[in-house]
């Protein structure tokens, strides 16, 4: 995708403008640095600036801390399963809509988009009070649900865009070929969607350990990571420790999409066809 | 190449009961004839009876009959729309009829999915499997056939052999100029060894040598492999080179079907005099006076000759009188543009056997006379219906009407 | 070319007996059957999310219309229009109004510190950096949120940066009269309604840079010729003609903006003190108190306010380019 673009002449930004641009990008990154230096702070419960110490102490007080493995293991967890069920559904959803015009096409893309679309708080307490209707409990399994209802329109999305990507002689061509649908979607469908796949799986994985507000309305007693970030704000011991677990989760939440990004970038044209 | 008449292929089809043992659509059993009439007509490849495709209010393809021999070079001609890529498509089994009836050497295929059929395409854009290197793409059919990995690749080489692109087995298609993906499309779907070859108009992408070099390695392609191939195209000249016999469609229904010397020579409709090569139209009182009969004819510009004012006619032969209005020098021929005297104008075409530029260019508003064979004026009709749904007949019976 | 061996070479002989198997006789009808497979398709999907979420959504409006009997703390579930009448209380509406108010700040906020980026980015960058600066103002978006709320309270903190900030350069008077203000003020900026206007605007702004770049991006360059060529400075050039086609891309990115601070929880409940927005009142009605129709009326108000904002977008062009 590299043009060779004709050298414009491009006008020199005025000192001002770049001043400005300078600053607000410093403004976007400087809160990642706060938290990195913070955690390497010796102070117990305090901002203090300048830090009165450095010490990598908290990394081992987090490890041993007795709350936050479960937090994160659950946090997992319901990233994991969540992700499997946007996949699932997210293909399906796909497939159909590509393959066929039918009534109320456009009508699934807007449904899907909902739970997305919609601010946290009414999803969350939709859900809560449908959950509630069911008669279903609060647990690992509800968070699961509420996750995998906006997981699945990035799986879907993805997972379109690569269909319309496809040409349809393939498809014929596999078929005519001897291959029948189920050979077809695992020779020729499946190796193309691959990639999409993998990107709205990192994408519903990080969206998934990321999400904080309608975790808070579908769960019971169980705290997800973000969650129990949260309630770390309003107590004031060990505070370090909860910008080492801070760093730890935006490398989770960034890596994934950053690599999602990659893989998506750039995956070249059809080869084959003859124009 | 061209044959001058329609009999059916000298080397006979196997018989009958051979051709139901090799379908393996399962229930039929040994000797059953359900659909060939009788036992020594030899069975067409692909046989259409009355078939028409709908979509919605539109008639891809309007009542056509038509067979096509085992083993022969079949094209379809016409120009876009005109439902010759739907009945490929018909053949293949991505679509189905919407009435009538396809026999696939007389066995029934309605119902039957592209990957029951012992046909195979080679499409317009190829459609290599982009993920696959080109010794895979070539040996899928045989790897969903559950075939030996050894052996399957062994065959794939032998096809890559065939198709003259030894050695390219572990490029992927990307790496490939058009020409060659063109023929690792051919050699995929050979490697299934079917019956029957559907070719959708697989030289359009191709620069004009290449197409030319490619014609005549399909063509010796398809002698030595001996299976039948059908051809679809919009190229006239494609048509006439390549095809034993050709049929030529419009907006769904078939023109005329026969070998190209019939179609060119013998047009039987206005249409296919316009579409295949150029043609002159004549008509009116004119045309009846020189023929005897009444309608509209066609004569080939090369058909006509340019004499004197006052030469002689023979018998046998038309004769009008008119004066050139315009003198085009091709190199290898002369087009002249006459009006005739009493109305309309006539393009005659003369090779430049003797004669230079300055010489044929000096013809202009020169009067002459126009003389052709009354045998080389064909009755080309007016737009009547008993034209259109005639029934073409298994492998013989003259395709020119009137 | 050489005689190839094709025709004589053999394939498997295909039975005459082989049965197709299941699965082949299974593929065959399908095919012959694409909407049934169309069907097949969707079902999962489709019913999970109609009886799952859109039945929820349903049962969220449905509930709205019910009350809470104070006295014996249940819902009674008949139609009424009590809650909403509760919604419109002094003290409810107060919630409403101030939650809407902090988004339309934070809203102008963002566009005002984004717009000179996305200008940047459209007219200046040449592509490789245009590149990297999207990637630049959309990583903060991947990192995550809770976190970036986080660092507000760091930063905020009394003692924190801004806090030594002010006491290096002696404005710490300022800053103490600023927390004094009735309004906006509180004990500290990491527990102040300020400091809540601080972290929203920080952490929605990714959302605000790119519609604008966008929108910049497709002002064709002729135009600004056009107008310099007929005698405008640069200034005005801005004013009339780059700034009013720039808009649309503002008032798409406003949607986020907007939307994001009627719905948010956290923000106020980590920075803000304890006037309540809408949030943290959904939260809070429908648990201890379990008065589901009035959260259920909360919630309904940022949609309702969401929807007639989309609308005005809409009118002011904001989703033309789509």
């Amino acid at each position: 995708m590299r043009s060779r673009s004709i050298p414009e002449s491009r006008p020199k930004a005025p000192g001002l403008l770049v001043a400005t641009v300078v600053l607000v990008l410093l403004f976007l990154y400087c809160p990642f640095g706060v938290i990195v230096l913070y955690a390497f702070t010796t102070e117990d419960s305090a901002f203090t600036f300048p830090p009165p110490g450095l010490t990598l102490d908290w990394f081992g007080t987090a490890w041993n801390r007795a709350d936050i493995w479960p937090a994160l293991s659950l946090s997992l967890q319901v990233a994991s399963i969540a992700t499997i069920i946007a996949l699932v559904l997210g293909t399906l959803s796909a497939a159909a809509v590509h393959r066929a015009k039918f009534f109320g096409r456009d009508v699934i893309s807007l449904i899907l988009l909902l739970p997305i679309a919609l601010p946290g708080i009414v999803t969350g307490i939709a859900l809560r009070s449908g959950m509630h209707l069911l008669g279903l409990d609060f647990s690992v399994w509800t968070i699961i649900i509420g996750h995998s209802t906006f997981c699945v329109v990035v799986v879907y999305n993805n997972v379109l865009a690569r269909y319309k990507r496809m040409s349809n002689s393939q498809l014929e061509a596999s078929m005519d070929l001897g291959a029948n649908n189920f050979q077809t979607f695992r020779h020729v469908v499946l190796p193309v969607l691959a990639t999409a796949l993998v990107a709205g799986g990192m994408l519903s994985f990080a969206l998934s350990f990321d999400e904080i507000i309608v975790t808070t309305f579908t769960a019971g007693q169980q705290e997800t990571l973000p969650i129990w970030i949260f309630t770390q704000l309003t107590k004031p011991r060990q505070r370090p420790v909860t910008n080492v677990v801070a760093i730890f989760v935006i490398a989770i939440t960034v890596l994934p999409i950053l690599l999602a990004n990659r893989i998506t970038r750039g995956t070249g044209g059809v080869a084959g066809t003859g124009r | 190449m061209q044959r001058a008449t329609d009999e059916p292929p000298t080397d006979e089809p196997p018989t009958m009961d051979m051709d139901t043992r090799r379908r393996t659509t399962g229930d039929r059993a040994e000797g059953e004839s359900a659909s060939v009439v009788e036992n020594k007509t030899p069975v067409p490849a692909v046989s259409f009876h009355n078939v028409s495709k709908r979509f919605g209010d539109v008639h891809a393809v309007d009542n056509v009959s038509l067979d096509i021999q085992d083993g022969e070079f079949f094209s379809m001609l016409g120009p876009s729309g005109s439902g010759k890529t739907t009945c490929l498509r018909l053949i293949a089994g991505f679509e189905q009829p919407t009435s009538g009836s396809i026999r696939l050497h007389g066995i029934e295929a309605a119902g039957l999915p592209p990957f029951e059929r012992d046909v195979n395409t080679v499409f317009q854009d190829y459609a290599l499997f982009p993920h696959m290197s080109v010794l895979e793409n070539v040996a899928y059919g045989l790897m969903i056939k559950k075939v030996p990995r050894r052996e399957r690749l062994k065959t794939a080489n032998e096809m890559l052999d065939l198709v003259r692109l030894p050695g390219m087995g572990q490029r992927k298609p990307s790496q490939l100029s058009g020409g060659q993906r063109q023929r690792v499309a051919l050699a995929r779907s050979l490697v299934n060894h079917p019956r029957v070859l559907l070719l959708d108009e697989p030289l359009g992408a191709l620069d004009f040598k290449l197409r030319e070099q490619m014609q005549i390695e399909l063509k010796s392609i398809q002698k030595q492999v001996g299976i039948t191939f059908v051809y679809v195209t919009h190229d006239q000249q494609e048509a006439l080179t390549m095809s034993d016999r050709l049929v030529v469609f419009n907006l769904g229904r078939i023109e005329q079907l026969g070998t190209p010397s019939d179609i060119y020579e013998r047009p039987a409709t206005e249409f296919v005099a316009g579409f295949v090569g150029v043609s002159n139209l004549v008509s009116g009182p004119l045309a009846e006076q020189m023929s005897g009969v009444s309608g509209t004819f066609s004569i080939r510009p090369e058909k006509i000759h340019l004499a004197a004012a006052s030469a002689a006619v023979q018998p046998g032969y038309c004769c009008v009188q008119g004066s050139v209005r315009d003198v085009v020098y091709l190199g290898m021929y002369t087009r002249y543009l006459v009006d005739v005297d009493g109305g309309g104008d006539l393009t005659v075409v003369e090779q430049n056997l003797h004669t230079t530029s300055m010489n044929v260019l000096a013809a202009k508003g020169n009067r002459v006379s126009l003389l052709w064979a009354r045998e080389h004026m064909r009755l080309v009709g007016s737009e009547t219906g008993d034209q259109r749904t005639a029934n073409y007949s298994i492998g013989q019976g003259q395709s020119e009407h009137g | 070319m050489s005689q190839t061996t094709l025709t004589q070479a053999p394939l498997p002989e295909r039975s005459h007996k082989e049965t197709r198997s299941l699965v082949q006789r299974l593929a065959t009808f399908l095919y012959g059957h694409p909407r049934l497979v169309t069907a097949l398709l969707l079902a999962p999907p489709l019913l999970s999310f109609i009886v799952l979420y859109l039945g929820s959504l349903v049962a969220l409006l449905i509930q709205s219309f019910f009350h809470l009997d104070n006295f014996t703390g249940r819902v009674v579930r008949e139609f009424t229009f009590q809650t909403y009448a509760d919604l419109l209380s002094p003290a409810n509406m107060d919630i409403v109004l101030r939650t809407a108010g902090m988004a339309a700040m934070v809203t102008v906020a963002d566009a005002l510190l984004a717009f000179p980026l996305a200008y940047f980015m459209a007219r200046y960058a040449s592509p490789r950096v245009r590149m990297l600066l999207t990637l630049g103002v959309v990583m903060p978006l991947w990192a995550s949120y809770i976190v970036r709320v986080y660092s507000w309270k760091l930063i905020l903190a009394k003692e924190g940066i801004i806090g030594w900030f002010f006491a290096q350069t002696g404005l710490t008077g300022l800053l103490d009269g600023i927390l004094g203000l009735p309004v906006i003020g509180g004990p500290s900026l990491s527990v102040s309604p300020l400091g809540a206007f601080i972290a929203f605007t920080y952490v929605w702004l990714p959302y605000m840079v790119l519609p604008i770049v966008a929108a910049l991006e497709r002002v064709p360059g002729s135009l600004i010729e056009a107008s310099g060529d007929l005698g405008a400075n640069s200034r005005q050039t801005f004013r009339h003609v780059i700034l009013p086609l720039a808009f649309p891309g503002v008032v798409a990115g406003s949607i986020f903006t907007f939307s994001l601070t009627l719905g948010d929880f956290v923000v106020p409940g980590a920075l803000g003190n304890s006037s309540l927005f809408i949030g943290q009142a959904v939260l809070a009605y429908q648990g201890t108190s379990g008065n589901i129709p009035l959260a259920a009326a909360f919630a309904v108000v940022p949609i309702v306010i969401m929807a007639v904002y989309l609308l005005l977008a809409r009118r002011l062009g904001a989703f033309d380019a789509f």
